[in-house]
Order: structure tokens, then sequence, then C-alpha cells
């Protein structure tokens, strides 16, 4: 049996199937039934239809959730490229300790999210923050900046943690990128004339584009269903002003017990990410064919 | 003599050896010890749980037979822990839970009347709380633990330095002394944050003492109300005039940090901040030098229009159903509730929690220190989640979204008092339908 080509590789192929069905298939197919049911912790529940979905639709938090996470992904990966871009950049120049530079760059990246998290929890503390000491210090303030507990600069602190996570893994991506661009096409364009501006507009960025929009597919998925962060600086408040779907399905879901109202709120990504992976592998795939 | 390979002896013990576990749908009798997963929060008086390590859990092995694994989590990571649990069917033995949180998991947790009747017929009968809180209507769904009495800690000093003699009776009165402390840089510290204690043991209070409740005696929603509008306006103000803005992203533990700081005069807790003040004297001093412990007092909630009221935090265990091992859980419980056991522990919390029977104000742990005397009687006092309807599943749902906690946190951070009375009467419908 093994002799033919296409039996083979039905068999190869079986461990990946088996273990995309069991971690993904599985899960997700379990989490849309669950949505469809009334089901809460220890009861199975039953069948109700789109009615979770209806109750969301009403549900002034999720509407919340729903717009933070858009505005929370939107404003972070504005940041994280440009940032990263920049650093990358700077990176691909020779200078004196490069290798030692590039390894601390990764250093948010790497430290375990929830353990920088709680260090930068401390830094936005009500009480002790290490900002607000500062600029005491300086003269800059007279009274204490509520961080975490002003609506908007809840929100503005969780993205700034964000993009301090993130602008590594653009960064080291986009550096990674700018290695292969062939250096005689700048040299070609300087003896054209072009400058230094000019030589990035027309030659390094159209051709760093196809990492760039890898990196930035990653990236929105990711932001888009952060959870550790917001859930260890803020756990989605004050009064529910800082909760994106992951942190807003996890509470009703697994906080209060409501798991087919948690599962219907972590379905309602699936719509805006498909859309989004869609539009930028399309966008790849021509940006290659061209 | 039949040659008898290696190999052969693993095949014919392996194959015996598993097909006996198959036949009998049981593990081999080495790996059946009773063991008894309990899993607490981490205490606020960390003693309590070195006792029970060192001390408590092992006399209980030696005296039950049975294996003890002790785990500790942060209060709020109670409830994740029994959903997931529960969903999976596996986990821990006995879990801890907060408040009424156990009424949302009534259906999955075994019947432990035998324990919690047992407790009542030898000790008296339960606080009402803890009743309301640990039983369905039908059955005790966990056995009643204890009551951490939530008080004002205050500094006596500064408020004497503002006129107030004697804590302040009334929120206006209160509202008055933390304006004035505030504007000396010294404002009342309260949560109004998503944690599971100080939040809801000061928000419904509040509201039950302007008259607002989030249901009638019926069950009927009874939260939009003109009670409910005049509590909100005045937190509103009362929040920008003597609190500390910063008590929205507070959890448990921030006020016990910022009062041990000297930054805040007032808070609303259990006894953690004066029992550490009494562990570390000589680390924790007020601007004058002195042992800041000798300038704590503690005071229950002010009056409102409506009266005087108070929630503390509930503790229970209960036993989820998929438990293998429920018969050494319960007797475990069991033993751990009598007297003699249960008092080591009672008395290393130094008055931080109070037992769920009246019977054990007479304690004379409780006449040794006067500052602890408010707590004595805090299980009295205390009214639970969903007052004035029952503390079932639909309250301990709203208890968990934080609603009543929330609503005065949106009138907090802007809108007017009407929209965020509607924005809970609205969420609370979704509950109560």
């Amino acid at each position: 049996m093994l002799e033919r080509e296409s039996a083979l590789a039905f068999w190869l192929l079986v461990p990946t199937l088996a273990l995309l069905t069991m971690f993904i298939a599985y899960p997700f197919v379990r989490g849309v039934w669950l949505s469809l049911t009334n089901s809460v912790v220890g009861v199975p529940g039953e069948y109700i239809g789109l009615k979770n979905f209806v109750k969301l639709w009403n549900d002034s938090i999720f509407r919340t959730a729903a717009l933070n996470t858009f505005v929370y992904t939107g404003v972070t990966t504005v940041f994280k490229l440009a940032l990263g871009l920049w650093l990358a950049l700077l990176l691909n120049r020779h200078f004196r300790g490069k290798a030692w530079v590039r390894a601390f760059i990764l250093l948010p990246f790497i430290i375990p999210t929830v353990l920088s998290t709680l260090a930068w929890k401390w830094m936005f503390d009500p009480t002790f923050s290490v900002f607000n000491w500062l600029f005491w210090k300086l003269s800059i303030i007279n009274a204490r900046i509520n961080w975490l507990g002003d609506p908007e600069l809840a929100m503005a602190s969780i993205s700034a943690v964000n993009i301090w996570r993130g602008v590594p893994f653009y960064a080291i991506s986009l550096l990674a990128g700018l290695q292969t661009i062939n250096q005689d096409l700048h040299e070609a364009a300087a003896i054209d004339g072009a400058n230094r501006f000019q030589r990035f507009w027309y030659v390094t960025w159209p051709l760093l584009l196809p990492v760039t929009m890898v990196v930035v597919l990653f990236s929105v998925i990711q932001t888009f269903a952060d959870f550790q962060l917001v859930y260890v600086l803020t756990g989605g408040g004050p009064a529910n002003a800082t909760h994106l779907f992951a942190t807003y399905a996890y509470q009703i879901g697994i906080g209060t017990g409501l798991l087919s109202e948690g599962a219907a709120i972590s379905l309602a990504m699936f719509p805006a990410l498909i859309l989004v992976v869609i539009f930028q592998l399309w966008y790849i795939r021509r940006v290659e064919n061209r | 003599m039949a040659r008898f390979s290696r190999r052969k002896f693993l095949q014919y013990s392996g194959a015996t050896g598993m097909a006996g576990i198959l036949a009998s749908h049981r593990a081999p009798v080495f790996a059946q010890a009773s063991t008894v997963h309990w899993i607490r929060w981490n205490d606020f008086v960390p003693a309590s749980d070195e006792l029970l390590r060192k001390s408590i859990l092992p006399e209980a092995m030696k005296a039950l037979g049975i294996k003890i694994n002790f785990e500790t989590v942060n209060a709020n990571d109670l409830q994740p822990r029994i959903t997931s649990a529960i969903q999976s069917g596996a986990g821990p033995d006995i879990v801890m839970l907060n408040n009424n949180h156990p009424q949302l998991y009534a259906a999955s947790c075994a019947d432990v009347s035998d324990v919690a009747e047992a407790v009542a017929k030898a000790q008296g009968a339960y606080y009402k709380l803890a009743r309301s809180n640990s039983h369905d209507g039908k059955k005790f769904i966990s056995v009643p633990w204890s009551v951490i009495g939530a008080q004002i800690a205050y500094r006596k000093s500064w408020f004497e330095e503002v006129g107030f003699s004697k804590f302040p009776e009334t929120w206006e009165q209160y509202r008055d002394a933390g304006k004035k402390l505030k504007a000396k840089g010294r404002p009342i510290g309260q949560t109004l944050g998503h944690t599971f204690g100080d939040s809801p043991t000061f928000s419904y209070p509040f509201l039950w003492s302007y008259g607002g409740r989030e249901v009638d005696e019926k069950g009927k929603l009874a939260l939009d109300s003109k009670a409910t509008v005049e509590s909100v306006r005045f937190m509103t103000a009362f929040w920008k005039d003597a609190h500390d803005e910063g008590g929205l992203a507070w959890d448990d533990s921030n006020n016990n940090r910022a009062f041990l700081s000297g930054t805040i005069c007032a808070t609303l807790n259990g006894a953690s901040i004066y029992i550490e003040s009494l562990r570390k004297a000589d680390q924790y001093k007020t601007e004058k030098g002195a042992q800041l412990k000798s300038d704590i007092l503690h005071a229950p909630l002010p009056k409102g229009p409506a009266g005087q009221f108070a929630m503390h935090t509930f503790h229970s265990h209960v036993i989820p159903a998929y438990s293998k091992n429920q018969k050494a859980a319960k007797q475990f419980l069991t033993w751990m509730h009598t007297r003699e056991n249960y008092e080591k522990w009672f008395v290393s919390q130094k008055g931080f929690a109070t037992p769920p029977t009246p019977s054990w104000e007479k304690h004379k742990m409780w006449d040794e220190d006067p500052v602890m005397a408010p707590y004595r009687v805090a299980g009295r006092l205390g009214l639970t989640p969903g007052h004035a309807g029952p503390s079932d599943r639909k309250a301990a749902e709203a208890l968990t979204k934080y609603i009543i906690t929330d609503m005065y946190a949106k009138a907090i951070q802007g809108g007017t008092p009407e929209a965020a009375v509607k924005w809970a009467a609205g969420e609370l419908k979704s509950i109560y339908g």
C-alpha cells in the first residue's frame, strides 16, 4: 500500500490531520456549538439558536469591548510598525556592539508576558507609581496621574505596554527582511541620484512589503486576541472600560460560568479576524505575483 | 526447567496487569490511597496558611489516614479554577469559594448537608448570612467556613486632628471628615474595581443604606429608583471630595499597602491591615515615629437615610460532584470543623475571620484586643448579595459581573447618576428577566 504515492502521502499527513482535528477543529466546533446553547458551568444546556448573539448585540459592555479591541489593535499596530521599522533600519547599520544591542532589543519579547506586565502594573500603581514619583520630583505634576483608574488613560497605558512588548517582534522580523535586500540595488539607485528617502521609498519599502504584511498579519491576530496583558493590568476595568473580546469572554465564561455566552463573545472575534486574514493573504499574493 | 526470558516476563506481567486494571476500571491499589486535594485562597493572614501546612494538616492526615494536598491561589482565581475543574470533570476535591459563588455551581456540587448540619448541631445554628450563601433552598451545597468581617480601619489621630474624636456616624459626616483629610493629602482609600472582597462589601451596603436594592422581597427588579439615583449622586461627589481617585483600579490588596504606607486615612477592610501592623510593629510607624498599630481603630460603615448596613466576605467549601474522594473530603471537613481543630485555625486568624455560628462570639480570643472587638459580631449584621431577595444563582451572577460596583464607578467616571442606574438596571434585567 505504501508503494502508492497518494496512499503514502495520506498516511504521512495523518499525524498532522489528527493534531489539527484535536487542537484546532474540535475546540472550534465545540465553541460554535456552545455559543448556540444555554450551557452554564456543569450544565450542558439546550440548543437556543442565535439568542446569545442577540443578547450580545444589546449588551453595552460587549459593544465597549468590541470598540476597544479595534482601537487597541489599530493604534498599537501603527505604532509597532512605525517604531519596529525605525529600529530595524537603525539595527541594519554597522556599529560597534551590534550583536549585543540586537539581543537586548529582544528582551521585552522574550520575558514571559505575565511577568513583565506585573512589573508594568507596579509602575502604573495608583499609589506607588514610579512614573508619578519621577514626574513629581521633576515638578512636572502636582497630583497623581491615575494611570489605570481613568478609562482613557487606562486604555493608553495598556496600549503602551503592548507596543513595548510588540516592537521587538517587528524590529527583528523586518531586520531579517532588510538583510535580504541586495545592496547593489541601493548602489544603483544612489548612482542614479536618488537621495536617502527616495532609496527607502522606491527600493527598500517595495521589497520589504511582503515581509511587512506577514508580520502585520501575525501581529494583528495576536493583538486582536490579546488577553494576558489586559487581564493582569486592569482586569477589564475600571468599570469595564478596558475590556477586550478575550477578557470579556473570560469574565463571562469562566468567571461567571456562563459558558455559552462566553463562547459567543469569543466567536464574535472570528468574522473580523477572518476578513483581516483574507485581505492580507490576498494582498501578499498580489505583491508576490507582480 | 523451561526457559522464561525477561521479554516473556514483561509480556505476561504487562498483559495481565493491564487486563486487570481495564476489567475493574480501577487503578492499581498502590495508587488508590485517598488523597484529598484542598484549594483555598492565599490567606491575608499568612500565619494561618503556615499553621495549616505545618501543624493542622499533618495531624489530620495522621488521624484520618488520608493524604491531603493543600494548595493556595489568589482569591480572584478560585472561580476560574472551579469552572475549569467542573467542565473537565477533574480537579480539587474541596474548593473554597467566596460569598454566594457556590450558588453558581449548585448543579455540580455534592450535597454536604450532613457535614454542615452536624456542625450546626454541635456549635449552634449558623448566622443567617452563612445559611443564605451556602444553602440552595433544599440542601447545603457548601459547608460554611468563616465570615471576614468588613469594618473601616482608620487613623485615630488624623480623624481627631480634623475634629472627629469619634468615627463619623453618617455618610455626610464621613464625607465631611474625608474632605478635610484629603485637603491634607490623606484621602479615604476605597476600591471600586473588579475584585472579590472590598468592592462589593462597600458598594452593596452603601446602596442599601440609601434604600436602594437590586430586587424586592419577591425577586422583582427594584434597582431603578429615586433612592438608588440619590446614592449614586452622593457617591460621585463623595468620591471626588474625599477619596483617593486611584481606587477605581485597586484590588483587595492595594488599600492594605496604601494604609500601611500612610497615604490614606481610612479604608473598608477585613482586619488584615491591623493584624499586619501588629506582626511588624517596628516596621510600620506613624509620621511621628510611634507604632502604627497604636493609631488604628475599626468602625462599621456609616448610616445612610435608610439605615446602617453591612455585607461581609463569606467563605465556604464545596465538594464538586466529580470528586472520587467525596467520602474522604467529607471526613476531613467534619474533622476540621470540630471545635478543637477549628479553634486552632480561628485563633491564628486573630479575629480576621469570624466563625459561621454565633457560639464563637463568646470565645476568649475576642477579649484579648479591644481594637478587634467590632469584628466579634460581624456575622450577625451582614446581609447577602441580592438583598432583599434570596442570595441565589441570579444574585451570584450579578455579584460576579460587578454590576452594582460598576454602577458607581461609571458615574464617577462621568455621565449622570440616572444614566448609570439605567445601565445597571438593564444589566440586572438580563439576569433576572
